[in-house]
């Protein structure tokens, strides 16, 4: 006698084949339940950050000539520079290669990333290294005796 | 009397355990001896560190604080007010970086030697994923003492993902506990560090130990013709007491480093300070990141540092992959063009490091 035909797994469309379908699918999907919340719950939420388009960077007496500092632009360092003529420049202190936050060097006056060695020039336009953009450019106005930088 | 109560005992377990078959097997085990048999130390050599690695960190978990706030001050209490505990965080620190090169000089001694080839594929695929895992143990905790250096090292690294295509921004957000590096990423590598790594870690270690006892030590290509006259040790006790003799010695080392180079902690992470001059990952990492150092802002129309990541991403498949692409060394035949590639890695990775380590900060 041949074997019953809706015992055979392999066969299409036979009754054994349906029910496993229905066993692996479900755990399929039992599994996707499982592993969903968990995979959202590595990622982290987004936190709600106030958005800034400008913050005080700094006194006006506080910097020489020649000279650069970080300041804090909400949760990222930004980098004022006071060109030696006594003119201010800022940017984002976030290098555009890796994230590595840069100074300024006055024996080169460049703006220089420790990490991987990159450099800009006072306009934050790329000199040399692997970074691959120019550095955010920020607007700098003095109000009364404090350093206004803020996003152009 | 004593050899009474043994057998009582051996019984006694070989009734529930089968014990008597695990010590047959041991009594069998045995090692060949060649002119390339001074390798076969150096898996051992790099367990027995591991074995270091986890007491030592057991016990610096007791005074570990994993948050920015605590954790510089917490490896400061360490080792200054913790009775040996500048001994315990030095030793962690100076067998960490012992294991590397452990496992890297065990892994490139079965490259060369072949020792991957059929029937030992995967014996090689679960070693690369060992490999990669102690480089996981070092690039996560290296963070944790949270000083300026291990930040901007995280920062580089985990910045790299970035360039990865469609997923990389995902990728760099689960990495850091969001956008930047900060006391949410220290806690996600403290996770991996002490939870998440151990666990893989024990799991592909057990794999790669049980596959060794199933298929024996493997005998070099070079000296397979002269197996069957090859002279044998016996594994237990003979080998494992020079496997033994050198962990003793390993552990000498260990202490005399820790004692005369203790690692020095560094300045505690600023998010707020340039990047200090002079900075530079672990020297396992610095091919990579001399690489990254020297590639261009863009390699035709992609980005230098995408395109030297995925070539790395590539160079670490094609290695875990190595068995099956080496056609030759399979059929048991000559295969110099993998010799070849392996040299050349081995090459590249040794002339970067050093031009990593010599090259003066502008």
């Amino acid at each position: 006698m041949a074997p019953d035909a809706a015992l055979n797994p392999q066969r299409m469309g036979g009754r054994r084949w349906f029910l496993n379908w229905l066993l692996g699918g479900s755990a399929a999907g039992l599994m996707g339940s499982v592993l969903y919340p968990a995979l959202q719950f590595i990622l982290p939420p987004k936190l709600s950050e106030a958005v800034l388009s400008s913050v005080v960077a700094g006194k006006v007496d506080e910097l020489p000539p020649n000279t650069g500092k970080i300041f804090k632009f909400g949760s990222r360092p930004g980098l004022l520079i006071r060109l030696p003529s006594g003119e201010y420049r800022a940017f984002s202190a976030v290098c555009s290669h890796l994230q590595c936050t840069v100074q300024y060097r006055g024996d080169l006056s460049q703006v220089w990333c420790a990490c991987h060695n990159g450099r800009y020039n006072l306009n934050g336009e790329v000199l040399s290294g692997p970074p691959p953009a120019p550095l955010e450019v920020y607007s700098v106005t003095i109000r009364e005796d404090e350093i206004v930088v803020s996003k152009a | 009397m004593e050899a009474k109560t043994r057998s009582k005992v051996l019984n006694w377990l070989d009734e529930r355990l089968q014990v008597r078959v695990a010590l047959s097997f041991l009594a069998r085990k045995a090692v060949p001896m060649h002119r390339h048999s001074i390798w076969y130390y150096f898996g051992g050599m790099a367990l027995f560190l591991f074995s270091v690695q986890v007491v030592t960190g057991i016990l610096l978990l007791l005074y570990y604080a994993p948050t920015a706030e605590a954790a510089f001050e917490s490896v400061q209490f360490i080792v200054t007010e913790v009775r040996f505990g500048w001994l315990i965080r030095s030793i962690h620190s100076w067998a960490a970086n012992l294991m590397v090169a452990m496992v890297f000089v065990h892994m490139l001694s079965v490259l060369l030697l072949k020792a991957y080839r059929k029937p030992r594929e995967m014996t090689w695929v679960t070693g690369v994923l060992l490999f990669f895992l102690t480089l996981g143990f070092g690039f996560s905790g290296s963070l944790l003492p949270w000083n300026t250096l291990a930040f901007f090292a995280t920062k580089v690294g985990t910045g790299l993902v970035n360039t990865v295509p469609v997923v990389g921004h995902h990728l760099l957000v689960i990495q850091r506990g969001g956008e930047d590096v900060t006391g949410a990423t220290l806690k996600r590598f403290f996770g991996l560090h002490v939870a998440v790594l151990p666990i893989l870690t024990l799991a592909v270690l057990l794999l790669h130990l049980l596959l060794i006892q199933f298929q024996g030590m493997s005998v070099p290509p070079s000296v397979q013709d002269q197996e069957d006259r090859m002279k044998k040790m016996p594994f237990f006790p003979n080998f494992l007491l020079r496997d033994a003799l050198g962990w003793l010695g390993a552990f000498g080392l260990v202490v005399g480093l820790a004692v005369f180079f203790p690692r020095e902690l560094g300045v505690k992470a600023d998010p707020f300070a340039p990047a200090p001059a002079g900075i530079r990952p672990e020297w396992y990492f610095l091919f990579m990141f001399q690489t990254l150092k020297l590639a261009p802002s863009h390699i035709l129309f992609l980005e230098g540092e995408m395109v030297v990541f995925l070539l790395f991403g590539l160079c670490g498949l094609g290695l875990i992959l190595v068995p099956f692409l080496d056609a030759r060394s399979r059929r048991g035949e000559r295969s110099p063009l993998f010799t070849a590639l392996s040299i050349l890695m081995i090459l590249y990775i040794v002339t970067m490091t050093l031009v990593g380590h010599l090259v003066k900060p502008a």
